[in-house]
């Protein structure tokens, strides 16, 4: 029998709304199945732990082949506005809560929350932008420290 | 798959190790169910989380989503991995006497 998982460790590094789900949606999954979780938000990845921006989180609808939209049409205004809400009310049909609810459930489930220390200096973020769940902001090296024994999962 | 024996009766099992016949179970099977999964008492608040699973399984046919069932059942999402730890949907399924959830929310 193969060892069953027992940590993982997840980098969200993607700032769009169908770039965030992914990972949320692995961590809280870890959680559910007594997994450890730890989440290390990177580059636009801190969009959804930005106090004020992590409510605004937009599908891109530009440069993705997969939405079968022409690039020209994906570029008009409002369509990412758009496909945002279709996604936003086909997610809450399945129960997936928007970004701060699934931020909140998962650092209620134990998981731990962690900002790249290098995006938040290339940013000049402060602590106090981030909502109020971040255990910390973290270099890379600690990072690597904390996930000791974990699975790490890029996203 | 295999079978445990409660009480004195013989339970079959389905192949994820939960109860394969929903009509075995009731709440004395229910405190001898926690016990293999490490909880030794249920309190109130367990037994909250199971009759909300229960009956959600009764209305639609899986258990309840975690947001679901930490937004309606009374047990906030903290509280339900104290109850259940290690796995609390999956844990607290079993011991409704339920299948494993389909869900992955």
């Amino acid at each position: 029998m193969p060892e069953p998982i027992e940590k993982v460790s997840i980098i969200i590094s993607r700032g769009s709304l169908e770039g965030v789900y992914p990972g949320l949606l692995m961590a809280n999954g870890a959680r559910m199945e007594g997994i450890e979780a730890t989440l290390f938000f990177t580059f636009f990845g801190l969009d959804a732990i930005i106090d004020k921006r992590m409510d605004h989180l937009k599908v891109a609808t530009v440069g993705n082949p997969a939405m079968h939209m022409p690039t020209l049409l994906g570029a008009l205004p409002g369509m990412s506005a758009f496909a945002t809400k279709m996604m936003s009310k086909e997610m809450e049909k399945i129960d997936i809560p928007p970004v701060r609810e699934f931020i909140e459930m998962i650092h209620d489930a134990g998981g731990e929350l962690y900002a790249c220390k290098a995006t938040v200096d290339m940013f000049h973020l402060k602590e106090s932008d981030f909502c109020k769940q971040v255990d910390g902001i973290i270099s890379i090296g600690e990072f690597y420290e904390k996930s000791a024994g974990a699975q790490i999962i890029f996203t | 798959m295999g079978s445990i024996e409660f009480l004195g009766k013989q339970l079959e099992l389905d192949a994820d190790g939960n109860l394969k016949n929903m009509t075995d179970w009731n709440e004395e099977i229910a405190i001898e169910l926690a016990k293999v999964e490490g909880i030794e008492k249920l309190t109130e608040r367990h037994w909250m989380v199971i009759n909300f699973m229960r009956k959600e399984f009764e209305d639609k046919g899986d258990a309840p989503s975690i947001r679901k069932l930490t937004k309606e059942s009374g047990v906030n999402t903290k509280e339900f991995y104290q109850l259940f730890p290690k796995g609390p949907v999956k844990k607290a399924a079993r011991i409704a006497g339920l299948p494993k959830p389909k869900g992955c929310i």
